[in-house]
C-alpha cells in the first residue's frame, strides 16, 4: 500500500497537499476544543463562559473568538528558554511529540474515500507511533532543568506505558472479530445489523466487546494525560508538570499535540468500536461524504465526553492510578479477550 | 524518488548510529538511538516488512527506549552526578567495527542469496500469524512463559520486602 503511493508520480506535491491539510485539521481542531472546553467547563460550574461585550469586538458573539485571540498571544508572546535547559533538546521536544500526534492522525479513515495513507497494519501502525509522544514528554521534562518538569515527565511516561497495555489489549478484541488490522477494513466490516435493530458496530458485537469499549476510552483518557488522569501536570503539585518552563509557540504546540492526541485516541474508539463512517442506521445516508459526517460526529461526540470527564471528575492519586490501570483494566481486557475467544468459538464473529 | 527516500532514511539511521557512540552526553545518545531504531523501522518498509516496522517501532522506540530514558533520568542529576560515558580504546574499537564491517561484507557478498520477486505482498501479517499459530508455536509459547517469568521476578525484586 505503502509503496503503491510512493510510486504514483506526483506524490511529493500529494503528500504537501495532505500534510498541510492534515496540519489545518489539527489546528482548527485544537482552536474548536479549547472554545468547547471553556465553554462546557462553565457550564458545568454554572457560569457563562467567554462572552462578547456587547456591541465592541472583545471575543465575538457568546465569545467565539476567545481561542483567536489566544492563538495570536501565544504566537506573538516572547519565546523564553531557560538558561540552565539543554538548548538542544528543549528545542527538539515539543517537535517529537507534534510528530507522534501528525503521524498517527495521517492513517485515520475519515471515510470510506478520504484518508491519508491507508496502511495494510493500520491499527497497530497507530498504536506504534502514538507511543512516540512520550519521548518526547520525557525529553522536555528532562531538558527543562526543573524539578517540577523532571517529576511531571517521570509520572507520565509510567502512566502511559502502562496505560499502552490496556488499551492495545482491547483493540485485540476489534482484530479478533474483524481479523484485519486495516482500518478500512475494520470499518467495512462493521457494516448491516446485530440482534435485529442494532447497527453491526463491534461495541455492540457481544457483551465483551460492550466492555472492551470502556476499558479503552478510559485507558485512552489516562494515554491523552487528560483529567482524572492528569498527574503529569498536576497544576496544584507540579505548576505545569513537564511544560513548566515552556511558552509562547512552543508551548502551544504542546496544547496542539494534546487536542490532536484526544483527536487520534477518539478516532481510533470510532474505527474500532463504533462503527467509524458507517451511518448508525445501515444503509441509511451512506455515502462517503456523509461518512465523512458520521466519522466526526462519534469523533467530536466521544471529544465532548473527554471533556465532560475533565470538569466532572477529580483528580487521582498516582498510586490510585497505577492500581486503575494494572489491578482493574488489564484483568477485565484480559477476561474480555478470553471471552471474545469463547465468543468467536461458539456464537461466531 | 523512492531511491532517494531510501538514502536519506540510511544516512539518517548511520549518523544517528554515530552519534550514539561518539557523544558524551547519555541522553544525547538515547536521543540518537531514537532516530537509529526510527531509521531502521524505515528500512523494514523498503523491504515490505510493514508488521515487523510497527514491531519495530513499537518494541523498541515505544517500550526499550523510554525505558532507557527513564533509567537516565531516576539517576541523573537528581543525585547531582554528571553521568557521562567517556570513550576508551577507541582505536581499538574502531579497529574492531572496520574488521566485523569488512567481515560483514565479505560474508554478504559471497553467500548465494536466494532471490525472491520484488514484488509487494498482499497481506504479511497474515502469513506472519499462520506461521506462528502453527509451525512455531512451541518458540512462541516458550517466549511467552519467558516473559511471564521476568514479569513475575521484576515485580517481586522491585518490592521492600522479597
Amino acid at each position: 500500500m505503502i509503496s503503491d503511493q510512493l510510486a504514483t508520480a506526483p506524490w511529493l506535491m500529494w503528500f504537501s497537499i495532505a500534510g498541510v491539510t492534515l496540519f489545518l485539521i489539527m489546528a482548527f481542531n485544537a482552536l474548536a476544543a479549547v472554545y468547547v472546553e471553556r465553554k462546557v467547563s462553565a457550564f458545568v460550574q454554572d457560569r457563562v463562559g467567554p462572552m462578547g461585550q456587547g456591541a465592541g469586538l472583545h471575543a465575538g458573539k457568546w465569545g467565539l473568538l476567545q481561542t483567536v485571540a489566544d492563538a495570536v498571544k501565544l504566537l506573538t508572546k516572547e519565546d523564553i528558554i531557560p538558561r540552565a535547559a539543554d538548548r538542544k533538546l528543549f528545542i527538539m521536544a515539543p517537535f517529537v511529540i507534534f510528530i507522534g500526534a501528525f503521524i498517527s492522525i495521517a492513517a485515520l479513515p475519515f471515510s470510506s474515500i478520504i484518508q491519508v495513507i491507508d496502511v495494510n497494519i493500520g491499527i497497530f501502525y497507530i498504536l506504534a507511533t502514538s507511543s512516540l509522544g512520550v519521548i518526547g514528554l520525557i525529553l522536555a521534562g528532562w531538558s527543562s532543568e526543573n524539578k517540577w518538569s523532571l517529576y511531571g515527565a517521570m509520572r507520565s511516561a509510567a502512566q502511559i506505558v502502562s496505560y499502552e497495555i490496556p488499551a492495545a489489549l482491547s483493540i485485540i478484541v476489534v482484530i479478533m472479530i474483524t481479523s484485519t488490522l486495516n482500518l478500512q477494513g475494520i470499518v467495512e466490516a462493521q457494516g448491516g445489523i446485530v440482534w435485529g435493530f442494532l447497527p453491526n458496530w463491534i461495541v455492540f458485537n457481544n457483551p465483551f466487546a460492550f466492555l472492551a469499549f470502556f476499558t479503552y476510552f478510559i485507558a485512552g483518557v489516562a494515554e491523552t494525560n487528560r483529567t482524572p488522569f492528569d498527574i503529569p501536570e498536576a497544576e496544584s503539585e507540579l505548576v505545569g508538570g513537564f511544560h513548566t518552563e515552556y511558552s509562547g509557540m512552543r508551548w502551544a504546540f504542546f496544547f496542539l499535540s494534546e487536542y490532536a492526541n484526544m483527536f487520534v485516541v477518539c478516532g481510533i474508539a470510532s474505527v474500532t468500536f463504533l462503527g467509524g463512517w458507517q451511518s448508525p442506521i445501515p444503509g441509511f445516508m451512506n455515502s462517503p461524504f456523509w461518512g465523512l459526517f458520521w466519522f466526526m460526529s462519534k469523533v467530536l461526540f466521544l471529544m465532548f465526553i473527554m471533556i465532560w470527564f475533565r470538569w466532572t471528575f477529580p483528580r487521582l492519586r498516582v498510586d490510585q492510578l497505577m492500581s486503575v490501570a494494572w489491578k482493574y483494566l488489564l484483568p477485565i481486557s484480559l477476561i474480555n479477550i478470553f471471552g471474545v475467544g469463547l465468543w468467536i468459538l461458539l456464537v461466531g464473529a | 524518488m523512492i531511491t532517494l527516500g531510501f538514502w536519506f532514511v540510511v544516512i539518517m539511521t548511520i549518523a544517528a548510529a554515530v552519534v550514539v557512540v561518539g557523544s558524551r552526553n547519555l541522553v544525547y545518545s538515547a536521543v540518537g538511538l531514537f532516530f537509529t531504531l526510527f531509521g531502521i523501522a524505515g528500512l523494514y518498509v523498503f523491504l515490505w516488512a510493514d508488521f515487523m516496522a510497527g514491531v519495530q517501532v513499537m518494541v523498541y522506540v515505544g517500550g526499550i527506549l523510554v525505558l532507557i530514558l527513564f533509567g537516565i533520568m531516576l539517576t541523573h542529576r537528581i543525585s547531582s552526578v554528571n553521568i557521562s560515558h567517556t570513550g576508551l580504546q577507541r582505536s581499538l574499537g574502531a579497529l574492531v567495527a572496520m574488521v566485523i564491517l569488512f567481515g560483514l561484507t565479505y560474508l554478504i557478498q559471497n553467500t548465494p542469496w536466494k532471490w525472491v520477486a520484488g514484488i509487494e505482498p498482499e497481506s504479511t501479517t497474515y502469513e506472519i500469524g499462520t506461521l506462528i499459530m502453527t509451525d512455531y508455536l512451541l518458540p512462541f509459547e516458550v517466549a511467552s512463559v519467558l516473559l511471564l517469568a521476568a514479569l513475575i521476578g521484576a515485580a517481586v525484586l522491585s518490592r521492600k520486602n522479597p
